[in-house]
């Protein structure tokens, strides 16, 4: 790309292992290092493919800051295109999303084929011999690839595959689709957008911090019935895990084997979805009773991506003290009757008045008025240093309320904002 | 673009104005339902909880619709029977529901009332209403339409049904912590 890369941030005495400094939040020069040095570096979630099912389906979304459209073409294949006529600039795709063969930009009447290429132009005789067809196909994302119908992109041309990317949370994701009985999840069921006045890396932090749980949710969880306080409290057998890649994720199995009910992780019972439990049988054998005992995955995968159980976040960072969270409901392909359920819980937990949510929400701008306060200048990162250990594979755990995500998030940030480009 | 385009004028209109309705039944009825939306709109700014609580039905849904229009398929905003409305309440009463402590400063205007029609012995009323919010995030206006489904009960008007169309419920909203 042809703009001028902003020189490495000094980041040196701003990130330490245990503890980052407040101007990392709050710093515009910063932010515009991320943008450029995360997020258009690295692979980047953008869509799922159950939101293009059909050839000729469309639907806008985002990379980081870049205005994208994800289309499935006649053949099948998915593109991720920029939402920039290649003549003047105007968006070619003002509608949310929809099925056709071609976008044609409204300002001058340019056509482009779903797959980007530029089908024509009125007037064409006053382009004789510029060579315009040829050059001038919509920009796309440089490399798209999927894992389990999650759909990235990466602006670079070059670098890791994205299963090199994913390296340990591709098995979080196979982890979700296990618990559809055809191996797969869908995202059918729209969207919330809720947009907080903080930076971005407020929310990428929270989303595997298990401390605030009980303290930030104590108003919900005072007045309904939930498991959650339990799993994030000092006593569980739940752990967090540094995945690597600046991927992190609370593991609730351990909890969820000692209580060893199915679809206790869901606070519900067999009996309650008995189509589901069958057809989980009839798929996986013996091995669906330990899958509906193990749950789902809660898992922040660098930079944008939060699986939280039954809900899809994408964190979409819009300026430097200002994000939207985009939210969804997980529904698994083959089982109507669990995604009844898992839409209602979903909506009741997540959005801008999501009895959980909302009161995140809240922490994040709070937080972020607070550190534009210049005593102490620091962020404090080390609980549970003293207990990291690792597991039967090799990663990093520790107790499931320990800062062991956060600083592995901050480990990732540092290699990929002062890598050499 | 210099050529002119032809648009009808102002003035244009032939059809004469609708002659001023007389006061009778429906009119009572409107004045009825009026001052029923009105007391709810000051319940919830004044986050009368208790008494906002007291005012819906046992089979009422309170729905807040986001880009999707059918709450059985796609997510909205809020979607609560009445055991999530209690759930609600609740939550906003023990003093650490964080969106909303300290409570947001409320105002809203609540206009256009009209009456929509019956369906099953409830009456259907529609209306566009206005919000400001202030809180320590800044100044939010929230904008919409709303349907009220109103039941006529031995001890006054309730509801059993509350929709809030937010006009930009499909665009990134803030945290929305109070009663709307």
């Amino acid at each position: 790309m042809a703009t001028i890369a902003p020189p490495a941030p000094a980041l040196d005495g701003l990130i330490e292992p245990d503890r980052v400094h407040g101007s990392l939040y709050t710093d515009p020069a910063i932010f515009a290092a991320e943008m450029e040095r995360i997020f258009h570096a690295t692979w980047v979630y953008v869509g799922h493919v159950s939101e293009v099912p059909e050839p000729g389906d469309y639907v806008r979304k985002t990379l980081g800051r870049e205005p994208v459209i994800m289309t499935r073409d006649k053949q099948g294949q998915v593109h991720l295109l920029l939402n920039r006529c290649t003549h003047r600039g105007a968006q070619v795709c003002d509608r949310a999303r929809g099925n056709s063969s071609a976008l044609r930009c409204p300002y001058h009447g340019w056509t482009f084929s779903n797959a980007g290429k530029l089908l024509g132009y009125p007037f064409n005789a006053g382009y004789d011999g510029t060579g315009a067809k040829k050059d001038l196909g919509l920009g796309r994302v440089a490399r798209v690839a999927e894992h389990r119908g999650f759909v990235f992109g990466s602006m670079a041309e070059d670098g890791p595959s994205l299963l090199e990317h994913l390296g340990g949370a591709a098995e979080t994701i196979d982890r979700v689709c296990r618990l559809s009985p055809e191996g797969e999840v869908e995202l059918t069921t729209g969207w919330l957008r809720h947009e907080v006045r903080a930076n971005w890396k407020m929310l990428l932090e929270n989303e595997t911090d298990g401390y605030h749980p009980q303290f930030t949710h104590s108003s919900i969880f005072e007045v309904a019935e939930s498991g959650i306080p339990a799993l994030y409290g000092d006593k569980t057998e739940a752990v967090c895990r540094d995945l690597g890649g600046g991927h992190t994720e609370n593991d609730l199995r351990p909890a969820f084997r000692a209580l060893d009910r199915p679809l206790g992780w869901f606070g519900t019972t067999p009996e309650r979805v008995p189509d589901y439990v069958s057809r989980m049988h009839d798929a996986y054998g013996e091995e669906a009773d330990r899958l509906l005992v193990d749950g789902s995955s809660h898992v922040m995968i660098f930079p944008n991506l939060f699986i939280a159980e039954i809900q899809l976040f994408v964190l979409r960072p819009v300026q430097v003290d200002r994000t939207v969270m985009e939210v969804t409901a997980l529904q698994l392909k083959g089982a109507p009757d669990m995604n009844r359920r898992l839409l209602q819980q979903a909506i009741g937990s997540v959005g801008p008045a999501g009895f959980l949510l909302a009161d995140d929400g809240e922490m994040y701008e709070r937080a972020q008025r607070g550190v534009a306060a210049s005593d102490p200048e620091w962020m404090v990162l080390r609980r549970g240093l003293h207990r990291e250990r690792l597991d039967d594979h090799g990663y990093t755990i520790a107790n499931n309320t320990d800062e062991l995500p956060q600083r592995a998030i901050w480990r990732r940030y540092r290699e990929l904002m002062e890598a050499d480009r | 673009m210099s050529a002119p385009v032809s648009l009808p004028m102002a003035g244009d209109e032939t059809a004469p104005g609708r002659a001023c309705a007389g006061a009778g039944p429906e009119d009572a009825l409107l004045r009825d339902v009026e001052r029923f939306v009105h007391r709810e709109a000051r319940l919830a700014d004044t986050h009368a909880y208790d008494e906002w609580e007291a005012l819906w039905t046992d089979d009422a849904v309170y729905w807040v619709p986001g880009e999707e229009d059918d709450p059985e398929r796609g997510m909205s905003i809020v979607y609560d029977n009445r055991s999530r409305i209690a759930t609600r309440i609740a939550q906003l009463k023990t003093g650490k529901r964080f969106a909303q402590t300290p409570e947001s400063r409320l105002r809203r205007l609540v206009s256009n009332v009209e009456l929509l029609g019956e369906d099953a012995g409830d009456v259907l009323v529609g209306a566009s209403f206005m919000v400001g919010e202030s809180r320590e995030r800044g100044t939010t206006l929230w904008i919409g339409h709303v349907e009220y489904r109103l039941r006529e009960t031995g001890d006054g008007w309730r509801m059993a049904g509350k929709t809030v169309v937010l006009i930009d419920r499909d665009q990134p909203l803030p945290t929305l912590g109070f009663l709307l």
